[in-house]
């Protein structure tokens, strides 16, 4: 086991520098530059905010010194945002994105298998018709669309909550909300289908025959053997959360990195760009390797590092 | 003898799309404490359909429309699913066909068969783990030790199936209702299961209902016999009143295409002509007319009832009958009455 994550942790960080690399040539293929907005400025102004960032010299040493940078932990200086090093920009944003990314996972996850287990056990009844309805929604509807229905009803309309404010806990309700439709709807339905077929297979059927209550026999086994498959589609769901993210914390104001990925964007902001895309690359290969892990420990089949004996 | 379980005149309809599926179709039997009764029938033919409505654990389609399940006396129809829950697993357990899918693959073994034991016992769960360790190295699970925090699939065939008994003799159930447990292992696994099972029940002294569709296995286990086909049955008796001195023709097919030693797997399939009725639309007499031999005309008009042949045998044939033409069996029958009388036996 301690193994295999060294392995994977070394994999890691090669894909991080593959990835690093292709977002770096892509960047100096794209047309306009971080000044080209700032039109009053000389051209000899030009050479020497170019030079002091670097941009004047050839791709090639602008590559070596990206990547020398990387190594020791720096991401660069951002064009933007007061020239802070993009490592203190994502440090101060993390935090807010951190927390409604992790709420909507959570929230998304296990209201997904309840919802789906529910349905499992009530097959084709009026309350597996409703879990499938919310689940249809939940994946039909784009998260900035229910982002902007929630900031309308809930909390332009109706007060209950605040439009746009970042303070307290209260505050990322709403965009926790907006952004675990997506996995609630996406686990229900993966649950419910799993679940089905485990409640009609032979061991269901013998830990009846056990004298297990219903109750027991989902508790003890049809739950753990229903959420294999669903543990694979955890990882793709955190994709869609971080992209759901940005436009989500843009709708609601929140100082997030998804807020600031976008404005980096939109202004060329290279090395924040490319920091960001980095950081978020991290963060997949992390969620991937704890959903491997995961899998493993659900799993006894496909136990990691022991590779079983059929 | 102790009547430890009767089922009287069962009744099993299963809702489908292309309408009622009666497969059971009026099944009485009993079992008699300490003994083994054998269910032999074609696949399809409504044993494992009997035996699961005495736990009631049919699927959701399938209704017990009439009936009674009598243990010592009482009818567990009657029972609410909590109530049956006390008994499943504790006194009446089974055992089911393909332990290759039977048992949990995410849950250790030695948890899966202390289970029973905590469900329906106050005890701890270090005890129930050491009964169960205890009860793994009486089926002949090697080292069962240090095999208790092992998976499913970290065992053989055989060795599950192993598994599989101990979990249901784990509680010592007095009634161990074992679905064809031989069928889905290979021959000589097969006769150690069988083995197994008759030195549990001399140490146990659990009653055993035991299915298959293979009269082959039946001789060595059972001490009677019923034969079921088109959910009724149609015979039963002694193990020897069945095997030597046959009078449904439904059971001299089956006798007859039970594998002997020159015969291969593949050789029986299909050894009786034809195929069993569609249920949707039971026959009107005889569900084996359609495929027998000595068929007569009442046998298309009117089902045969039961003719007593001795004090523990019957045959539900009209060719029993008092008025019925006198029919010659096929040569192998009549070589197993010739056996029968020497056995000391009455042949009609
Ligand atoms: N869930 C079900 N729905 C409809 N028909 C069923 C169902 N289960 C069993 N049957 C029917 O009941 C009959 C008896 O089945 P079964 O008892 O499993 O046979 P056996 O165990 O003798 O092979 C079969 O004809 C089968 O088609
Ligand atoms: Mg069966």
């Amino acid at each position: 086991m301690a193994k295999y994550i060294l392995k994977r942790i070394l994999y890691l960080f090669l894909t991080l520098f593959i990835i690093a690399t292709i977002t770096f040539f892509m960047m100096k293929m794209l047309p306009g530059t971080p000044f080209s907005n700032q039109n009053r400025m000389s051209a000899e102004q030009l050479k020497i905010v170019k030079a002091q960032y670097g941009l004047d010299q050839s791709v090639f040493v602008q590559y070596i010194r990206y990547i020398g940078g990387l190594l020791q932990g720096n991401l660069g200086t951002s064009f933007q945002f007061n020239n802070e090093p993009v490592t203190a920009l994502i440090g101060q944003r993390l935090a807010p994105s951190m927390q409604i990314g992790a709420q909507a996972m959570v929230v998304g996850t296990i209201g997904g298998i309840l919802l789906g287990a529910l349905a499992a056990i009530r097959k084709n009844t009026w309350v597996d018709t409703l879990a499938t309805f919310i689940s249809i929604l939940g994946l039909s509807i784009p998260s900035f669309v229910l982002a902007v229905l929630l900031q309308f009803y809930l909390a332009y309309k109706w007060k209950i909550y605040p439009v746009a404010l970042w303070d307290n806990f209260q505050s990322s309700i709403l965009p926790t909300l907006a952004l675990s439709a997506l996995p609630l709807g996406t686990v229900a339905r993966f649950m419910r289908t799993e679940m089905v077929d485990v409640m009609s297979s032979d061991y269901i059927e013998l830990a009846k025959s056990k004298g297990n209550s219903s109750w027991g026999v989902v508790a003890k086994h049809a739950l753990r053997n229903s959420l294999i498959p669903v543990v694979t589609i955890i990882g793709p769901m955190a994709v869609s959360v971080m992209t759901g993210s940005m436009v989500v914390e843009n709708i609601f104001s929140i100082p997030g990195i998804g807020e600031q990925f976008v404005k980096s964007i939109t202004t060329n902001d290279y090395p924040t760009i490319m920091g960001l895309t980095i950081f978020y690359s991290f963060l997949l290969i992390i969620v991937y390797l704890i959903v491997d892990i995961l899998y493993g420990l659900i799993d006894p089949r496909i136990r990691l590092g022991n590779g079983g004996k059929e | 003898m102790d009547k430890i379980l009767e089922v009287k005149d069962l009744h099993v309809d299963f809702d489908t799309y292309n309408g009622v599926v009666h497969a059971i179709r009026g099944v009485s039997f009993h079992l008699n404490a300490g003994e083994t009764l054998a269910i032999v029938g074609e696949s399809g033919s409504g044993k494992s359909i009997t035996v699961r409505s005495i736990l009631q654990l049919l699927a959701k389609n399938g209704t017990i429309s009439k009936g009674e399940v009598l243990y010592h006396g009482d009818d567990l129809l009657q029972k609410t699913d909590k109530e049956m829950d006390k008994l499943r697993g504790n006194k009446i357990s089974m055992i089911f066909q393909d332990p290759m899918t039977s048992l949990d693959p995410t849950m250790t073994i030695g948890k899966q068969v202390a289970e029973p034991l905590l469900i329906h016992n106050n005890v701890s769960k270090k005890d129930a783990l050491k009964r169960a360790e205890e009860v793994l190295r009486l089926v002949g699970i090697p080292n069962p030790k240090a095999r208790m925090n092992d998976y499913p699939h970290q065992f053989s065939g055989g060795q599950r199936q192993r598994i599989v008994i101990a979990i249901a003799i784990v509680d010592y159930p007095e009634i161990l209702i074992a679905d064809e447990p031989t069928t889905a292992l290979d021959v000589t696994v097969q006769a150690q299961i069988i083995d197994l099972l008759k030195e549990l029940q001399q140490k146990i002294g659990t009653s055993i209902i035991f299915i298959t569709h293979d009269l082959g296995v039946v001789a060595g286990i059972a001490d009677r016999v019923a034969v079921m086909y088109a959910g009724r049955l149609v015979e039963f008796g002694s193990v020897n009143d069945i095997f030597y001195n046959p009078q449904h023709p439904y059971t001299w097919g089956l006798l007859d295409s039970m594998p002997t030693l020159d015969t291969n797997e593949s050789d029986r399939l299909n050894s009786i002509p034809g195929t069993p009725p569609n249920l949707l639309n039971p026959p009107k007499g005889d569900a084996f007319a359609p495929r027998n031999a000595y068929a007569m005309e009442i046998d298309e008009e009117q089902q045969p009832p039961f003719f007593k042949v001795s004090k523990h045998h019957y045959a539900a044939t009209w060719l029993l009958h008092p008025n019925a033409p006198k029919v010659t069996p096929p040569a192998s029958i009549l070589n197993r009455y010739e056996k029968f009388k020497k056995l000391g036996g009455n042949v009609k």
